[in-house]
């Protein structure tokens, strides 16, 4: 009898945990500037997009528990490391998500590799993320600053814009930017003739954009984004830059920016995106769903937002194979071994120094009178397939590229 | 044509007169928060939402009721600054009488309330606001292309803030402002509505802010942070030209203007902290401000 009783208690405990094997939790954590000049670009629109990723997810995979917290870090690297110290030591947060601004996500991912989580990028632009400062417990997912001087310095050298003067902001995300487009345009056969570094949320542009006409420069590459982004080329509409024979690149433009200028001061800007919400029907039916999750009808999603979603679908796929999220390496390695699918950016695969691979765009804003209804902002002018759009992978210095 | 450290004259006479254009709003700005501290004791630490009001009041009449730039030149400040005289009629006069950090404190507070509430509805990259027709192009003076509508807001800031300090320091009224501050019960004495006063001066000072703020729609970003970025910057002007002193804020707000300017030239990264590292200094030297009397 005793030993019966013996027998029940074992496979109880046996019974007990397959059932704990099945069940999964994880822990997601949002971060993004939630209240300052990136807000329209990630911010509660990155959450909201990855509630949309949990409950598609979650619908189909009954077995896995998400739960989902989302943090301001201001654009501070301080708030921001301490916010996700918090998250990983108290909380159990097992991947850390979005994160725009560079100087912020290269502190996070530094963290998630000390502490053996996941990071998964899609605001953070720099390229360094996935190049030098690359490690195995990140992926960055949307785009970064190769793939956008790629596109778009590329295409503009092409037609006969090749000598170029930079307006940066002076923190990391700008100086790869800048680094990475002036690289772009020297290899095209152009010129980088000069440049000047901002600081980050400057309000007046004139003096900068009087040193870029005086340059001669052709055009004047704006490594900057958000209302910085806005800033110079409203200014510059009004120093009569384009008038004068120059002509703005926007290296980083995102629709929300576009909607802010104006299509009347925006006309003509070249730009690279990897999604725009109205190219093809599944983004436009996402984007109903995401402006009902968002209650903003009027506003459109960003590709960050877009990537937000796409990431944490595969990374929750990456969680079910490697039957748990506690060990953040062996799940960024689950989402690089699987091809990924998603119904924002299609087939795909993330690389061994953590870099999502797929096609980029090169769109033209579009004249107001070509805009047929609210959000209709662009031309696609041309597809950059995946294989050209991102930075080779041995040219980016990553050691796990080499092995 | 010759060279100064290094920079084509040209250049930098365009930057000299790009600084004093700048100033020209650190002026305005700084302007109304002189007023305010001056007759009402009150550190006016909404001054930046206000501005930023003005701007939205100014896109609001374009796109709602199709009023234009000139229109909302004059109604903006109507609008906010009737705003501003709820806010003191509800608030701000019952804390006259307490310490300095109750009032800022207080429109801190509302400051972070109404730039929230913006940001709730209309997000944080801003709208789209069309320059008049009649102030767009510019003038070619030979070193820079000169837009007309930077003269425009030269010329207005110049006019305003001149206007403003004739009222208070050269007019009756200015007079009773400047008594009813020295010794409030002994102007009432006299019949003079003291409290109505204050009141009107108040909403006066953030009707300032308002104008600044449509000015400041047709180039910069109208955004919910907008004034925020550009306070902090102001009250470094405010403490640099003396607290409350109504000329000290004019002449150091085109001062500084100028300043950052040729920062912006000689060391563009310096460009944001110059205004603080001089204000650092003047703390020092002159812990009154440079046009500041010692209390």
């Amino acid at each position: 009898m005793k030993r019966l009783v013996g027998l029940a208690a074992l496979t109880a405990a046996l019974m007990c945990g397959t059932a704990q094997a099945q069940q999964i939790t994880v822990k997601i954590g949002v971060m993004s500037d939630m209240s300052s000049l990136y807000a329209d670009i990630g911010g509660p629109g990155s959450t909201a997009a990855a509630k949309l990723a949990i409950a598609d997810f979650t619908k189909a995979n009954p077995n896995v528990k998400v739960e989902l917290l989302s943090a301001d870090h201001q654009n501070k690297a301080d708030v921001g490391s301490s916010v996700v110290n918090q998250w990983f030591d108290v909380e159990k947060v097992d991947v850390v998500v979005d994160v725009p601004n560079s100087g912020v996500a290269l502190a996070v991912s530094e963290i998630a590799r000390v502490k053996n989580k996941a990071f998964i990028v899609s605001g953070a632009a720099a390229s360094d993320l996935t190049g030098g400062k690359c490690n195995a417990n990140t992926v960055h997912w949307t785009y970064d600053t190769w793939m956008l001087a790629n596109g778009t310095a590329k295409a503009l050298v092409k037609t006969g814009g090749d000598t170029w003067f930079f307006l940066t902001a002076d923190y990391a995300f700008g100086h790869a930017l800048e680094r990475d487009s002036g690289a772009a345009v020297e290899a095209s056969g152009g010129k980088v003739i000069n440049k000047v570094r901002h600081p980050l949320n400057t309000n007046d542009f004139s003096s900068f954009l009087l040193q870029a006409q005086a340059s001669k420069a052709k055009i004047i590459g704006l490594a900057n984004a958000g209302g910085d982004t806005i800033n110079s080329i409203k200014q510059g509409a009004e120093f009569g830059i384009v008038r004068g024979g120059q002509k703005f690149a926007g290296l980083l433009v995102f629709a929300s920016d576009v909607n802010a200028l104006g299509l009347n001061t925006a006309q003509g800007l070249t730009l690279t995106e990897s999604w725009y919400w109205d190219l093809n029907d599944a983004n436009r039916a996402w984007t109903k769903r995401w402006q009902a999750e968002r209650a903003a009808a009027g506003k459109f999603p960003t590709m960050v937002q877009a990537g937000v979603y796409a990431g944490v679908t595969h990374y929750l796929k990456a969680v079910v194979a490697a039957k748990g999220a506690s060990d953040g390496k062996a799940v960024i390695a689950e989402m690089k071994k699987m091809p990924t699918d998603d119904p924002l950016f299609g087939k795909g695969a993330v690389r061994a120094d953590g870099r999502k691979v797929h096609d980029a765009y090169l769109l033209e804003v579009k004249k107001p009178a070509e805009s047929k209804y609210p959000g209709d902002f662009y031309h696609l002018r041309a597809t950059i397939p995946a294989a050209e759009a991102f930075r080779p992978l041995k040219d980016g210095n990553c050691p796990l590229a080499s092995g | 044509m010759f060279e100064i450290f290094g920079i084509p004259s040209q250049a930098l006479f365009g930057q000299l007169l790009l600084g004093l254009i700048n100033g020209s709003f650190y002026a305005l700005l700084s302007l109304g928060l002189a007023v305010i501290f001056g007759m009402l004791n009150i550190i006016n630490f909404s001054h930046g939402a206000q501005y930023m009001m003005g701007a939205f009041v100014a896109f609001f009449l374009l796109h709602y009721f199709g009023l234009n730039y000139w229109v909302a030149l004059v109604i903006a400040p109507i609008v906010v600054g009737a705003f501003g005289v709820l806010i003191e009629r509800l608030f701000l006069q019952w804390l006259y009488k307490l310490d300095h950090l109750y009032g800022l404190l207080l429109t801190f507070g509302i400051a972070l309330i109404v730039e929230g509430l913006f940001r709730n509805q209309f997000g944080s990259s801003g709208q789209p606001y069309q320059m008049p027709e009649q102030l767009t192009g510019g003038q070619n003076l030979g070193f820079m292309f000169l837009p007309n509508y930077r003269a425009w807001v030269i010329v207005l800031s110049l006019t305003v803030c001149l206007g403003t300090w004739f009222i208070i320091e050269r007019t009756r009224l200015g007079a009773y402002l400047r008594a009813a501050t020295e010794n409030p019960t002994l102007v009432r004495a006299f019949g003079v509505n003291v409290s109505r006063m204050i009141t009107l001066t108040y909403g006066f000072g953030v009707g300032l802010a308002a104008l600044a703020g449509v000015m400041a729609a047709p180039i910069y970003n109208v955004s919910p942070q907008m004034g925020a970025e550009l306070i902090i910057v102001v009250f470094a002007v405010v403490v640099i030209g003396g607290m409350g002193s109504i000329m000290g804020a004019i002449v150091t707000g085109f001062g500084l203007g100028v300043i950052e300017g040729l920062t912006k030239v000689f060391f563009p990264e310096a460009s944001n902290t110059v205004i603080f590292v001089i204000m650092a200094i003047v703390l020092l030297v002159r812990p009154a401000g440079l046009f500041g009397r010692r209390a």
